[in-house]
């Protein structure tokens, strides 16, 4: 697992470096290149910021102080389930807070990290439209209304027994 | 050479200083955290400075303003000190304080501000604001630990300055702001164990040897 992780990695920094040489080398470009890269890659790993600052000439610890100024760049990838936790206003006096909190702890990451398992992230929404559900969660395509605290743990543990459902399964059908 | 009168007192200083350096080499004391004397540009972000200058219809930083002949400088006006004052809660709010065991006591700018303020070490009007505390080991020599820094950005600009490409940075944002080293291990294996101008610079402890 961690191999292919590795391989992914070397093939996106390749990448990277590719597209790198058709910017311009000003500070100007900083974000631009930043931005290319989140979106080619889903997020900024810390090589990836390095090989910008090269580009640049700029020192490394510049450009992940501008990279962590804005919220739209994310230094973790992305995980296999995505949950995303309202804290627009109606959620957040409903206590999306609270919620968002209950996954963190859950899965001893941030908001905006990825578990080391690379199966949960968790982010930030600003409102997902549905106010009538407050507190609202969405876990990759489906949303969560009336969240509780008392809901994230049974969530958490829903989709950890698909996986292990799917690896039964798998290993059925090998040995069969 | 330029005369001006700081607190009905005159003073004699050179051409282009800033209003803040000429008081300080005149051995008037104004409070400030984030001004250095080889600033181009003083960030004029600590908010303490201030001073009233006849002209001005509002107290200003006096690190942002350069001396002119005959001008009119008071330093201990009520108006500037309810805006210093004020200022130092705000920065006492979010400061981690336990003098007793911080290796800057006694040689604190923040006490030594809260002296000449007379405010004291406690909060009077804000909540404590307590960031969490976050020690950074990634550094092979320095330790930099968040809720005893001021984010005045003195060691960003020395590092700078020495050399060439400042080797720490501000990262995040809002509360969460901190000085990062990121990526820079390499260059800091080399470089800091003859320097540490940014630990000598500041004035929290923040940044400590290990």
């Amino acid at each position: 697992m961690q191999h292919t992780a590795e391989i992914e990695e070397e093939a996106t920094l390749t990448d990277i470096a590719s597209i790198l040489t058709t910017f311009e080398k000003g500070r100007g470009s900083l974000i631009p290149i930043l931005q290319m890269i989140q979106e080619k890659h889903k997020y900024l790993s810390a090589l990836a910021l390095q090989m910008v600052a090269k580009h640049l000439k700029m020192s490394a610890c510049e450009v992940y102080g501008v990279a962590t100024f804005y919220n739209q760049f994310r230094f973790y990838p992305p995980g296999k389930h995505q949950i995303k936790v309202c804290l627009g206003t109606a959620c957040h006096v409903r206590g999306g807070d609270i919620i968002l909190e209950n996954f963190e702890r859950k899965l001893e990451i941030n908001v905006g990290e990825t578990t080391p398992d690379r199966e949960f992230s968790i982010d930030r929404v600003a409102c997902v439209g549905c106010c009538a559900l407050a507190p609202v969660s969405i876990i990759d395509d489906t949303v969560y209304g009336h969240m509780a605290p008392s809901k994230v743990e049974g969530l958490i543990l829903g989709f950890e027994i698909e996986k292990e459902r799917e690896k039964r399964e798998k290993k059925k059908s090998e040995s069969e | 050479m330029v005369k001006l009168i700081v607190d009905n007192k005159e003073i004699e200083t050179e051409d282009e200083v800033t209003v803040l350096q000429a008081c300080l080499d005149n051995k008037i004391y104004i409070p400030n955290l984030c001004y250095l004397k080889e600033m181009d540009n003083p960030p004029g972000s600590c908010r303490l400075c201030f001073v009233e200058i006849k002209g001005y219809n509002q107290p200003i930083t006096s690190c942002t303003v350069k001396v002119k002949e005959g001008m009119e400088v008071r330093t201990n006006t009520e108006h500037v000190r309810r805006l210093q004052r004020t200022a130092f809660e705000f920065l006492l709010s979010v400061h981690h304080v336990d003098c007793k065991n911080c290796p800057a006591n006694k040689k604190c700018e923040l006490q030594r501000i809260a002296k000449f303020l007379h405010f004291g070490l406690k909060l009077k009007k804000l909540e404590q604001l307590e960031r969490e505390e976050g020690v950074e080991q990634d550094h092979p020599f320095m330790e930099y630990v968040s809720n005893r820094c001021v984010l005045c950005g003195k060691c960003v600009f020395v590092c700078q300055k020495k050399n060439g490409k400042a080797m720490l940075s501000f990262a995040k944002r809002g509360l969460d702001t901190v000085i990062s080293f990121f990526g820079e291990e390499d260059k800091a294996k080399t470089t800091c164990k003859e320097c540490y101008a940014c630990v000598e610079i500041c004035p929290v402890a923040a940044l400590i040897r290990k």
